[in-house]
């Protein structure tokens, strides 16, 4: 007898699920339309590559992933691309999105296909590129890509494997009915992963309300490694912390993932497809969805076609749309309603309940909490709900993350059990929403305080440079005056002594005349900046200047006349630069003036 | 097709909050029978009267405060405020003092502070406290004689000694507590002189021991139907036990652990005034700390404080105390290694 272990707090909702066994699985009938959303798994949306009009054959490749994280979509059946458009797809806010419309010939035609007898045979890498090429994600809800999942770090080696056969939420009986009739499929998928994996341990964990399926499973598994393990009927025993808590003791740490303690979770469908993937080289076109609540009259699991749409089924299970109150897609304590039934099956797609008004009724107004503390005593995460409401209504969000907000996995066994009838849940998620834009907010406020911090640094490290290379040039040109009168110098002493004088005699005058020009060249180079050290009147520079000061002129009345125009707040500014550049050009024209008439009169003196 | 747009889960269970308060009331009809059994009419007529004053000013207050009458009516919150003060006042206190105590219970510590749900104080013993300390005398010279119902006065007379306008006629039908005459003799007297006065009667308390022990079985009703958590009554109950085993084994000196627990108000506070949800603390071992505070209270108040009775006081101490023990007391959630104490940015773990 396998020991287990019990989770803290957990329900007894009614269960619901003979209503759905009764009738074997059925095929559903082909479907004239299939819709193929591109994005059935988590990661990047598949990318079409095939166009409008184009017949393609069952299992065949209509769109891929290239880049990024996920799985490529395969027709369902044969048939001719009809669109590639938005259509409504399962999503609890109603959206649509990118999908491929298939209309199908009648004719099921498959691709060739590549079935593996003996896997063992092949590198496990290829045995993964097979997993991925089917196009499998985890058919339980999230939709994880299944080959990336079957991939740990390699630090962190996974000692067990499951295999969640728990069904714990009440009406689904998909994977029930999966381990019943597809046993074999069920324990040859298993056996994949695990050559994969190389586990220690090998478990199917089963709740025992299905002891048709445990049985299935448990003839299945003769002659293998697998354990099958009948655990205590208790909702949420199917969550993946509370069955890897049931069957090992062991908690996966707050923000971290099974494998960080060695163990994975695999779902029942998964197992199928990756059995087919292998053994028949068949891609996941298809799995098994139950169709159940008050509103159909033959409610049961078919095994459908992705893409078909839910209304098909519906038709095929007895809707009576009069009586239709609610459909809700996954189960009744964590499914979403949905807005049509117009959406499609897909991968993820377990149930849909057509339920009708007396069979999930609206609940009642809510009331005050009054802190019974019934949420606290049924929470599987063993949080404090009552507290977690009391600072998400206040928006006091820092508390209510203090006290784990974000390990609440939204099961919903809270909100069923108040007394007061307050959607918990609901304020759960409203609080964790919140706080993700409040975060998201702050990491953009921080970023922009970044880029503005590092402008300002910049822009003080350019005027530090800039006031440093003036300094250089400023020395530079010091020492060239020191080396040129050195040089002087010792020109001077090397030559005759008696030119001694005649050479001092030079010098002075030469400095003399830098002096005198120097001083004519001041009322023009003194707003040049460093070009103070011009010792001639060079013509040519001041015309070049005079054309640029007339030149800035210019532009800078064309900017005023124009900021005028549109009254824009820096008329006067542009204002002031125009005077200050009218001052230029006349300074800049009498000293051009001035220069011309000196060489006229000194003509030698370049 | 207008399909209901709905937010999980979609399933909910069937016991409201109403469902909750009426076996709440419900567990109380073994107490209230042995009250009426051993003392008289006199818990009896003061139930009625509580709840249905309770019940008007309830009404009364939600009117003004805008708030839908029914719909909080309904709750039965009201009524089992007003049921708890009426089975734990002296059987013979006056109207206008359970009226005092009712109304100040359902306006100034219940409607005041927001509502339901959002009391600090247990509304029935601020109302019971109030009243202790505002009409000393009229609160502890009101209580009956545990005669049984053959010889006690009949309800005409009861009603006219409760509604009457004077007192004086019927000082025959009342008699000390056992817990106020034990406190009162043991000074001067043994525990041998003590216990033959009529008030102790066989066993410990002649009868209530009974009222306590029918409070016990509806106390363990409420356990048997998970409205209430073991861990209140049992701490408070234990930490009586304790303080009594510890301080007073000497029958000569204090009043015997025995006479603790099944004389007073003992088991009507520990199973269903200290565990009103609203004032009482949240994880399981912040009740344990807090029904252990109340227990150690009640003592500590009946042996060496003023008032023979302690139910009352010690709750609301311990109502003072649970914001900051729900600080402290969080339980330790899955997948964490240790519970996180303290507020946000301070000692958090």
């Amino acid at each position: 007898m396998t020991q287990l272990w019990d989770f803290s707090g957990g329900i007894h909702p009614p269960e619901n699920k003979h209503q759905s066994t009764s009738r074997p699985l059925r095929r559903a009938s082909l479907p004239e339309w299939l819709v193929l959303p591109l994005q059935q798994h988590i990661g990047e949306p598949a990318e079409v590559v095939v166009e409008v009009g184009q017949r393609v054959l069952k299992g065949q490749k209509i769109a891929d992933v290239t880049t990024g994280m996920g799985v490529p979509v395969h027709a369902s059946t044969s048939g001719t691309i009809e669109a590639i458009e938005h259509r409504p797809v399962p999503h609890p806010s109603g959206m649509d999105d990118w999908c491929v419309v298939l209309k199908a010939d009648g004719q099921d035609e498959w691709c060739e296909l590549d079935p593996v007898s003996n896997y063992k045979q092949l590198e496990r890498d290829q045995v993964l590129a097979r997993i991925r090429d089917a196009g499998i994600s985890g058919m339980g809800g999230a939709g994880f890509p299944t080959d990336i999942k079957l991939r740990p770090p390699r630090d962190r080696k996974v000692e067990t494997l499951i295999l969640n056969g728990a069904e714990c939420e009440p009406y689904i009986t998909a994977d029930d009915m999966t381990m019943r009739e597809q046993a074999s499929e069920v324990v040859a998928g298993m056996e994949v992963m695990a050559w994969i994996l190389r586990p220690a341990r090998c478990v199917i964990a089963i709740e025992d309300n299905k002891p048709e399926a445990i049985a299935a499973i448990r003839a299945a598994v003769e002659n293998t490694q697998i354990e099958v393990v009948a655990i205590p009927t208790k909702y949420p025993s199917g969550g993946e912390k509370q069955l890897i808590e049931i069957l090992t003791g062991m908690e996966v740490p707050s923000g971290g993932i099974p494998a960080d303690i060695g163990v994975m979770c695999q779902n029942i469908g998964t197992a199928v497809a990756v059995s087919r993937a292998v053994f028949k080289g068949q891609p996941l076109i298809s799995r098994v969805m139950t169709i159940t609540g008050d509103a159909v009259q033959e409610p049961g699991n078919f095994e459908a076609l992705i893409g078909t749409p839910v209304s098909n089924l519906l038709q095929e299970a007895g809707l009576d749309t009069g009586k239709l109150d609610r459909l809700v897609q996954g189960g009744p304590m964590m499914g979403f309603t949905l807005t049509t039934d117009a959406v499609p099956v897909t991968k993820t797609s377990n149930c849909v309940i057509a339920a009708t008004a007396s069979e999930l009724p609206p609940p009642p107004p809510e009331q005050p909490c009054i802190r019974c503390g019934q949420c606290a005593e049924v929470c599987p995460m063993e949080l404090l709900p009552q507290q977690l409401f009391w600072y998400s209504k206040s928006t006091e969000f820092e508390k209510a993350e203090h006290l784990n907000l974000f390990d609440c996995i939204e099961c919903g066994a809270c909100s069923y059990v108040c007394p007061s009838s307050i959607p918990l849940v609901q304020y759960y998620r409203f609080a964790k929403g919140e706080i993700r834009q409040q975060q998201a907010e702050q990491l953009k406020a921080d970023r922009a305080r970044e880029r503005f911090e590092a402008r300002q640094a910049r822009l003080e490290r350019e005027k530090q440079e800039k006031e440093e290379r003036r300094k250089e040039r400023a020395r530079a040109a010091a020492e060239a005056q020191e080396k040129k009168k050195a040089e002087a110098q010792k020109a001077a002493k090397e030559g005759d002594a008696s030119d001694e004088r005649s050479a001092k005699a030079a010098l002075v005058e030469q400095a003399l005349a830098r002096k005198k020009a120097k001083a004519e060249q001041a009322p023009a180079s003194s707003d040049q900046g460093e070009s103070g050290q011009v010792e001639k009147p060079d013509i040519e520079a001041l015309e070049k200047q005079l054309a640029q000061a007339e030149g800035k002129l210019a532009t800078m009345e064309g900017m005023l006349e124009e900021a005028r125009e549109q009254q824009a707040d820096n008329v006067e500014k542009l204002e002031r630069a125009v005077a200050k550049n009218h001052d230029r050009v006349k300074r800049a024209k009498e000293t051009l003036e001035k220069a011309r008439e000196q060489l006229s009169n000194e003509p030698t003196a370049g | 097709m207008a399909l209901v747009q709905q937010s999980s889960p979609h399933a909910h269970n069937a016991r409201p909050t109403s469902r909750v308060m009426l076996w709440v009331i419900i567990a109380t009809l073994p107490g209230l029978l042995a009250q009426t059994l051993f003392f008289g009419w006199g818990n009896l007529i003061n139930v009625v009267w509580c709840v249905a004053l309770a019940l008007a000013a309830e009404a009364a207050f939600l009117k003004l405060r805008n708030k839908p009458v029914t719909f909080f009516l309904k709750d039965n919150t009201a009524a089992v405020t007003g049921l708890l003060l009426g089975l734990s006042l002296p059987q013979f206190a006056p109207w206008w003092v359970s009226g005092i105590a009712v109304i100040s219970a359902i306006i100034l510590a219940k409607q005041l502070y927001g509502g339901l749900g959002a009391n600090p104080f247990n509304p029935a013993m601020v109302g019971y406290a109030l009243v202790l300390i505002s009409f000393p005398v009229a609160m502890t010279t009101n209580w009956a004689e545990a005669a049984g119902l053959a010889n006690a006065p009949g309800l005409g007379e009861t009603l006219g000694r409760i509604f009457s306008a004077s007192q004086t006629s019927v000082d025959g039908w009342t008699m000390a507590t056992p817990l106020d005459e034990y406190k009162h003799k043991v000074a001067s007297h043994t525990a041998t002189e003590i216990l033959k006065h009529p008030t102790f009667g066989d066993m410990v308390a002649r009868g209530w021991e009974w009222v306590n022990l029918a409070f016990l079985a509806g106390g363990l009703l409420l356990i048997g139907l998970r409205i209430i958590t073991w861990h209140i009554p049992v701490a408070v109950l234990g930490g009586i036990a304790i303080m009594s085993l510890a301080f007073g084994n000497n029958p000569d000196m204090h009043a015997p652990v025995q006479l603790h627990l099944l004389a007073g108000g003992t088991m009507l506070g520990a199973f269903f005034i200290a565990t009103d949800p609203v004032s009482a603390a949240t994880s399981h071992q912040g009740k344990l700390i807090y029904g252990a505070g109340i227990g150690i209270l009640i003592y500590v108040i009946r042996t060496w404080g003023n008032y023979p009775d302690a139910v009352a006081f010690s709750v609301l101490l311990m109502n003072f105390a649970v914001p900051f023990i729900d600080y402290y007391t969080p339980p330790r959630t899955y997948g964490h290694h240790k519970a996180r104490r303290g507020v946000p940015g301070r000692n958090g773990g």
